[in-house]
């Protein structure tokens, strides 16, 4: 989708993280980006290695983790990992479903090198 | 990311394009590093929301694949509504100001946003775009996106309601191909159904199944700009619209599309921060 501008803003988090922390770089990132979130990790991953050049994170490694589409269903209180197009209860058919994971975009954790 | 048609880079991100290390582009404020990956285009949004609140227009961000009818719809919808709210829309294409002009004939204000290779509208060009138009003379503002069944919706304008469009002349399975795009409708739109008779293969029942599929629980109306099919009852939906809209103002709350609310939810949260020790050279 649009990984390359998605990455300016990774960047710009992580350099406001650095300055918080007093840290001196970046050495780990995660994002987690779900199946309905619009990105794919293989161009974010892509773009973040140009991205991250002369940056806090230019030797960072970005881990992402592709989060399936995980729903509660309203009717029978199941939950269950369904496909991206296909958001109804396994168990009972109800699309009266609620979804709880699958739709994020998310910095989810950062390790900052500090002395 | 698409090296091709640079189609991530608009006029509202580019200068992020050249990265300067020490500026903290998010503010003065390092407490309020949250997770989002959409900061940027979402801190404009809920500028550009403001701003519209303060008006109170109710805004509506129009979208479909390339050709579904969206301009007609306005069009048609102007017409129909004869001047019973005030409407101005801004309209968002690559190239020419073909629509705003079709809208403006219509005496309704209207101004052309132009992305150039943008395959998308996102707060920045929107902000860009309100400024053009006298926000003090609108109750109700159509923002028509560029064509497109993938970006648009991952783009929060700043507006309350998400349309979509779905043309019976594209297949019926559309929702089914393009969730992201579909789960973001508050309102389904099944559009030039006068060519149904002609257009055996196009089930609308087969369409909403799709659509209902995604747990969407968005109204689906069928609509002909032509004919007048269902017109009445899409100018409803928008009456209710702006009178719950209006509602939630007096309360001094604000109105947005169900799936921007549920991201918003899931991203006001910090990311977990972990320390490793500088590595000593040998």
């Amino acid at each position: 989708m649009h990984e390359l501008s998605l990455c300016q803003n990774l960047i710009d988090q992580l350099n406001a993280l650095v300055l918080q922390h007093k840290a001196i770089a970046v050495s780990h990132v995660e994002v987690q980006a779900g199946m309905l979130s619009g990105v794919e990790p293989e161009l974010l991953e892509a773009a973040f290695a140009m991205a991250r050049e002369g940056t806090v994170a230019e030797t960072a490694e970005l881990v992402m983790r592709k989060l399936p589409p995980r729903i509660l269903c309203s009717a029978c209180g199941s939950q269950a990992e369904v496909p991206p197009n296909d958001l109804r209860c396994p168990m009972c058919q109800a699309s009266a479903t609620e979804l709880i994971a699958g739709h994020e975009l998310i910095l989810a954790r950062v390790e900052l090198v500090r002395e | 990311m698409c090296n091709t048609c640079g189609c991530n880079i608009t006029e509202g991100n580019r200068h992020l394009l050249t990265p300067v290390p020490q500026t903290n582009l998010l503010g003065n404020n390092p407490a309020r590093v949250l997770n989002s990956l959409m900061e940027h285009n979402d801190r404009q949004a809920e500028t550009n929301r403001s701003v519209l609140d303060r008006h109170g227009i109710l805004t509506i961000n129009l979208m479909s694949s390339p050709g579904s009818g969206k301009t007609s719809l306005l069009e048609s919808t102007i017409r129909r509504l004869d001047g019973r709210w005030r409407i101005g829309v801004v309209e968002g294409d690559l190239e020419t100001e073909n629509d705003a002009q079709r809208i403006r004939a219509l005496g309704v204000p209207a101004h052309q946003i132009t992305t150039g290779t943008a395959c998308h509208l996102d707060a920045h060009l929107v902000q860009k775009g309100l400024a053009h138009l006298d926000l003090s003379q609108l109750d109700l503002l159509f923002i028509e996106n560029v064509g497109n069944l993938v970006c648009p919706a991952s783009f929060d304008l700043g507006h309350h309601r998400n349309v979509t469009l779905l043309s019976v002349t594209e297949g019926d399975d559309k929702p089914a191909k393009y969730p992201v795009m579909f789960r973001a409708a508050d309102l389904m739109l099944i559009s030039k159904t006068d060519l149904l008779p002609y257009l055996g293969e196009f089930s609308p029942e087969r369409a909403e199944t799709c659509l209902r599929n995604l747990a969407s629980r968005a109204p689906v109306f069928r609509v002909s700009a032509r004919s007048g099919e269902g017109m009445e009852q899409w100018v409803e939906w928008l009456s209710t619209e702006l009178l719950a809209y209006r509602e939630l103002l007096k309360s001094r709350k604000t109105m947005m599309p169900q799936v921007q609310s549920e991201g918003r939810r899931l991203h006001a949260l910090a990311p977990e921060i972990t320390f490793r020790p500088l590595a000593k050279a040998d």
